[in-house]
């Protein structure tokens, strides 16, 4: 049901409008999705050279040196150019990866959809996101090219080195700088994106759609967009200093009296702890940026697939709200042994302690939700399932760093790379394969070839776990990280491990390149898809396959329903949807 | 660009302010103003989102002046250039005119006919003060230059200049939605929602200002 | 699939576990005084978090095999005692869990880093550069002399600026390239950044500190075993960073005191 709307907007016309220049919040969201791609594989690539280098620390990589002859000469990686390769990768993948897709691409497509809403409010400002987001990645690439490469300080970019230019290392001038002005416009970009994805959230739901009947994926976005509106506008301050460090002279974070190649540095005074502070206060935030929208896509998913509602959509809410919270006080976990005050760093573990009990919460609903289901396998909810597996995997390691005196052993080990991989790199990314099988065929009216997807899942799922729990043994025995070579008889032993684990990514990153495959030739030749694919209740399964450009057809549609009625009896079958006046009985109902 | 123009939507009278109106200033007795409107429904709750942000980025920089003004020894006090209490003067004052002019649109908005000529006089005259204001805050800019305080001189002037320019890098922006005020209002095509969003980012930015003149008087 | 899924996640969980339970990758034998309280942090850590990981993966691979495959008129059912039975639990368990470990690593960490050194811990400077860490004893006279950070040249040898000319404190100083230091005898790291940000980890010792370029920071441990240990650097430098280690020698006192003339005496 539905009422004719009020007003709509004039459908865009011309190819720049339509394609390019577009104001339709689903162009913007394939938009990032694009983007997105090419930064995962451009990542995954550089993981890749890493890995190789760490194996194999002298064997020359053919063609290397024509990206960069300094670096590599002769195809073999120097120790400095690790280091960059390895801050870009860290910096692609976090920024431009685990934060437009779950978040910047699936939210843009679907949120404004699933509040029954024709566009975001400010379609202006949206399109704006994506071209600054786009611009800031195209700067940061530029790094590649330009002068002594990119900047070696680690995505982290910890301070004096970050500041002391050139001198400090290849890298640390223009690239540091290039960095700096890359992630700001980053964070403006991602701003913007916010401030559009709240005003959707609170003023644009249609009639019958209060806040508690949002599909959990809608939740997420909203509850990530508030973190990121905090944590972004702290990021991009202090790129603008470390920025003045470099271009006017400024002293921000260079200690007075420091020395390099026996000369003074000329900067009077400046705090070396300022920058992690204004770092990790944004960049603790940030992992849960990274994870929270794959939380709502995979609850939204496996809804779908279990034909049941989740045991209480209130306390996922409410423990997604408290993650989203605490992490704004858990950042120092990040500084246990960098000469803070030990004391805050006790008053830091506790909070980080406490952030496992909503972290638990969320994974015991999830869990006990699939006891007396009629759970159904594919693809999208295979990597759902993943998602809990790894997501649990990464957190328990958790356990050992939020603990100080724990930290003594295990901070800047592997055992630290391990943990963040499994949550972010393989979890979240995971969130983005599941939306990727659930979403297509609406976003594209053809469904994804659903054996290379099983495919994909197995190697993935697999392959994962083998790069990264090993991790966590690396880092228990003293494998320090950020090392481009293992020199010395203590970590000399390890590289069978490594050897092992490098060709484990190989093996996985394969998989990638078969997930990249069926995205293509399914967006042409895939099976036509019908409007509801799964048996779905949100909006979005409510309206034509793709969605016109106002969403609903000159329409807004009525919601009547929680946003996962499944399990029920209804004219259609097991689910009613939410924009269907069909009354029917149901144990499950939430005001 | 070409744009298909509809047939003028159908505006239920009774029901001004429901789901997909937009919330658009209320319609007079002799004819429909806004039927060529296509934008999106307004949204209240989004000045709001957008002043959050602008504070933390206020609160990130408030701290970094904190913690670098402890950390080391270099610190040089010096007296704020004078022209910036004028300054503040001006801002606060633009912020009185604009609140005239927001009853005063409005009143015209509705109908009065009273207020047809000029209803964006005192929007006009808001845009001047802050105008003035940016100027000014330029002219602070050179006094503190003829002093020899440049912006890398001392982490203190560094402090100075950052904050008061990125404060005036918003202004310009309030300056730019107050243009786009007076052009929706001359065309009668303005929504009370852009309206009040605008007079709030403007205030916002009148009271920021005195927290960065307290703030800069005492730490500096 | 379900089944093989659920198969899979019971298989991978327990090859994780094995390598832990057999002790494979362990930390370095502890050789200081105050180790003894983190190692058993880790322990304990270790036994929850990892029934913790196991009980997760069996009990989702246990529904995931029961509840797919189901009939198609099968009815749903709620799982008994709904959620709110699990967030009163998982409140209760995590919490008094993770407060328990936080509550006694209090200690642990208090003794590394609350507690300031004894009276009679011998001093010893450690300076962090680019890319090589530097060891100073103060000398007979016990004192240090002062840094002039405009007077560094690697080229002569004057790693830590010092001013012998005008500086008698410094006369006596000793600079050596590795650090030796006495077993059982409490020692008063100094740590001083030349340059960049870089960090003191031992893992035998069980310490690990950054320095903090315009802020010496210190840490105090006794090591209690005669052996070659390394140092290495844990936080990111710059290109040479991989490499940047010394060695810490633990002597018995006659041989630390042999040692030092030694070093004295180049």
């Amino acid at each position: 049901m539905s009422v004719p709307a009020a007003q709509h907007h004039a459908p865009p016309t011309g190819f720049i409008r339509k394609h390019v220049f577009s104001l339709d919040h689903k162009v913007i969201g394939k938009q990032y999705y694009g983007l997105a791609l090419v930064a995962a594989y451009i990542g995954m690539g550089l993981s890749w050279l890493m890995r190789f280098h760490l194996a194999w620390n002298s064997t020359a990589i053919p063609g290397l040196q024509f990206l960069s002859a300094s670096g590599a000469p002769g195809g073999v990686m120097t120790p400095e150019y690790y280091l960059q390769l390895m801050t870009m990768h860290g910096t692609i993948m976090v920024f431009f990866v685990l934060t437009t897709a779950p978040f910047a691409a699936f939210g843009n497509y679907f949120l404004p959809i699933q509040v029954g809403a024709e566009d975001m409010p400010f379609p202006h400002f949206n399109m704006m996101s994506f071209w600054v987001t786009f611009v800031a990645f195209l700067v940061l690439m530029s790094s590649f090219f330009v002068g002594d490469g990119p900047t070696l300080g680690g995505w982290t970019q910890y301070a004096p080195l970050n500041a002391i230019g050139s001198v400090g290392g290849p890298g640390q001038g223009m690239g540091v700088v290039l960095w700096a002005t890359s992630i700001a416009l980053f964070c403006v970009g991602q701003l913007l994106g916010a401030l559009n994805f709240i005003s959707t959230t609170l003023d644009l739901r249609v009639k019958g759609l209060s806040l508690m009947r949002l599909p959990l994926s809608a939740w997420s976005w909203f509850i990530t967009s508030c973190i990121g509106l905090t944590a972004f506008a702290v990021l991009m301050p202090a790129c603008i200093l470390v920025i003045l460090d470099h271009v006017a002279g400024t002293s921000f974070f260079v200690a007075s009296g420091l020395v390099m190649n026996d000369q003074v540095l000329p900067h009077s005074g400046g705090s070396t702890l300022l920058w992690q502070h204004l770092f990790w206060f944004f960049g603790h935030p940030e992992v849960y940026i990274a994870i929270v929208p794959s939380m709502g896509i995979v609850s939204h998913i496996l809804l779908a697939n279990m034909r049941k509602p989740m045991l209480s959509q209130r306390v996922l809410i409410y423990s997604m709200g408290a993650l989203a919270v605490l992490s704004y006080m858990v950042y120092g976990h990040h500084m246990f042994v960098s000469g803070m005050n030990p004391f805050s760093s006790l008053a830091f573990s506790f909070p980080t302690l406490v952030i496992t009990i909503p972290s638990t919460i969320i994974v015991l609903i999830w869990t006990f939700s699939l006891y007396g289901s009629k759970l159904r396998i594919n693809s999208a909810s295979l990597f759902s399932l993943g998602f809990i597996s790894m997501f649990v995997s990464g957190g328990v390691s958790g356990f050992f760093l939020a603990q100080p005196s724990i930290d003594i052993m295990l901070h800047a080990t592997y055992f630290v790379v391990g943990h963040f991989h499994l949550v972010m790199g393989v979890a979240a990314m995971f969130g983005i394969f599941a939306g990727t099988y659930f979403w297509f065929p609406k976003m594209t009216g053809r469904m994804m070839n659903e054996t290379l997807g099983r495919v994909h899942f197995w190697l993935s799922f697999v392959g994962a776990y083998c790069i990264f729990m090993p991790f966590h043994y690396l880092g228990m025995v003293g494998n320090i990280r950020r090392y481009s070579t293992f020199t010395d008889d203590f970590l000399q032993p390890l590289i069978p491990v490594h050897r092992f684990i490098t060709i484990a990514a190989f093996v996985t990153g394969f998989a990638q390149l078969i997930f990249l495959y069926n995205l293509f030739h399914s967006r042409f030749w895939g099976k036509p898809a019908p409007d509801n694919p799964w048996e779905a209740t949100s909006l979005e399964w409510s309206t034509a396959t793709p969605p016109p450009f106002d969403n609903f057809g000159g329409k807004h549609p009525i919601v009547y329903h929680d946003p996962y009625q499944y399990g029920v009896k209804s004219s259609v079958g097991d689910y009613v949807m939410q924009t269907s006046p069909e009354q029917v009985e149901t144990e499950f109902e939430e005001k | 660009m070409a744009t298909t123009l509809h047939e003028p939507p159908q505006i239920d009278l009774n029901n001004l302010s429901g789901a997909g109106n937009g919330g658009s200033i209320g319609i007079p007795k002799d004819g429909l103003r806004a039927t060529l409107d296509h934008s999106p429904p307004a949204s209240s709750s989004a000045i709001w989102v957008a002043l959050f942000a602008i504070c933390m980025m206020f609160a990130a920089f408030t701290s970094a002046l904190i913690v670098r003004k402890g950390s080391s020894m270099d610190w040089q006090s010096f007296a704020l250039p004078s022209i910036l209490y004028f300054n503040t003067f001006l801002l606060l004052v633009s912020s009185v005119t604009l609140e005239v002019a927001r009853r005063r649109v409005n009143a015209f908005m509705r109908g009065a006919r009273s207020e047809a000529e000029r209803p964006a006089l005192w929007l006009y005259v808001t845009l001047a003060l802050g105008l003035v204001f940016v100027a000014g805050q330029y002219v602070a800019w050179t006094q503190l230059r003829a002093e020899g305080m440049y912006l890398a001189t001392n982490p203190s002037s560094s402090f100075f200049y950052l904050l008061t320019a990125v404060h005036a890098v918003h202004v310009l922006g309030g300056l730019g939605g107050l243009i786009y005020v007076i052009y929706k209002l001359n065309n009668l095509t303005l929504r009370r929602n852009t309206l009040v969003a605008t007079a709030r980012y403007w205030h916002f930015m009148g009271a920021l200002w005195v927290y960065l003149v307290l703030l800069l008087w005492f730490k500096l | 699939m379900a089944r093989f899924f659920a198969i899979t996640i019971v298989v991978i969980a327990v090859l994780s576990a094995i390598p832990i339970l057999r002790h494979t990758w362990v930390a370095p034998e502890d050789i200081s005084t105050h180790g003894a309280l983190i190692d058993e942090q880790m322990s304990e850590t270790m036994a929850e978090a990892g029934i913790s990981f196991l009980a997760a993966q069996f009990i989702l691979a246990f529904f995931v095999w029961k509840f797919s495959n189901t009939a198609p008129d099968a009815k749903i059912k709620k799982f008994p005692g709904g959620a709110k039975g699990l967030v009163i639990g998982a409140l209760l368990v995590v919490g008094v869990e993770v407060m328990a470990l936080g509550i006694f690593g209090v200690k642990a960490w208090a003794n590394v880093y609350l507690d300031a050194p004894s009276a009679n811990a011998m001093p010893v400077q450690v300076q962090a550069g680019q890319f090589a860490f530097y060891f100073r004893y103060p000398g007979p006279d016990g004192k240090f002399g002062g840094l002039h950070p405009e007077l560094i040249n690697e080229g002569s040898q004057n790693i830590f600026g010092l001013d012998p000319e005008h500086d008698v404190d410094a006369r006596d100083d000793i600079v050596a390239a590795e650090m030796a230091i006495p077993v059982n005898k409490e020692i008063h790291l100094l740590m001083h950044a030349k340059d960049v940000g870089h960090s003191f980890f031992v893992r035998e010792l069980r310490v690990q500190q950054d320095f903090v370029p315009g802020l010496d920071v210190s840490l105090h441990f006794t090591a209690t075993k005669i052996g070659k240990y390394e140092i290495v650097c844990t936080q990111l430098c710059g290109l040479g960073h991989y490499n940047m280690k010394a060695y810490l020698e633990v002597m018995s006192q006659e041989d630390f005191d042999k040692w030092l003339k030694q070093q004295a005496g180049q």
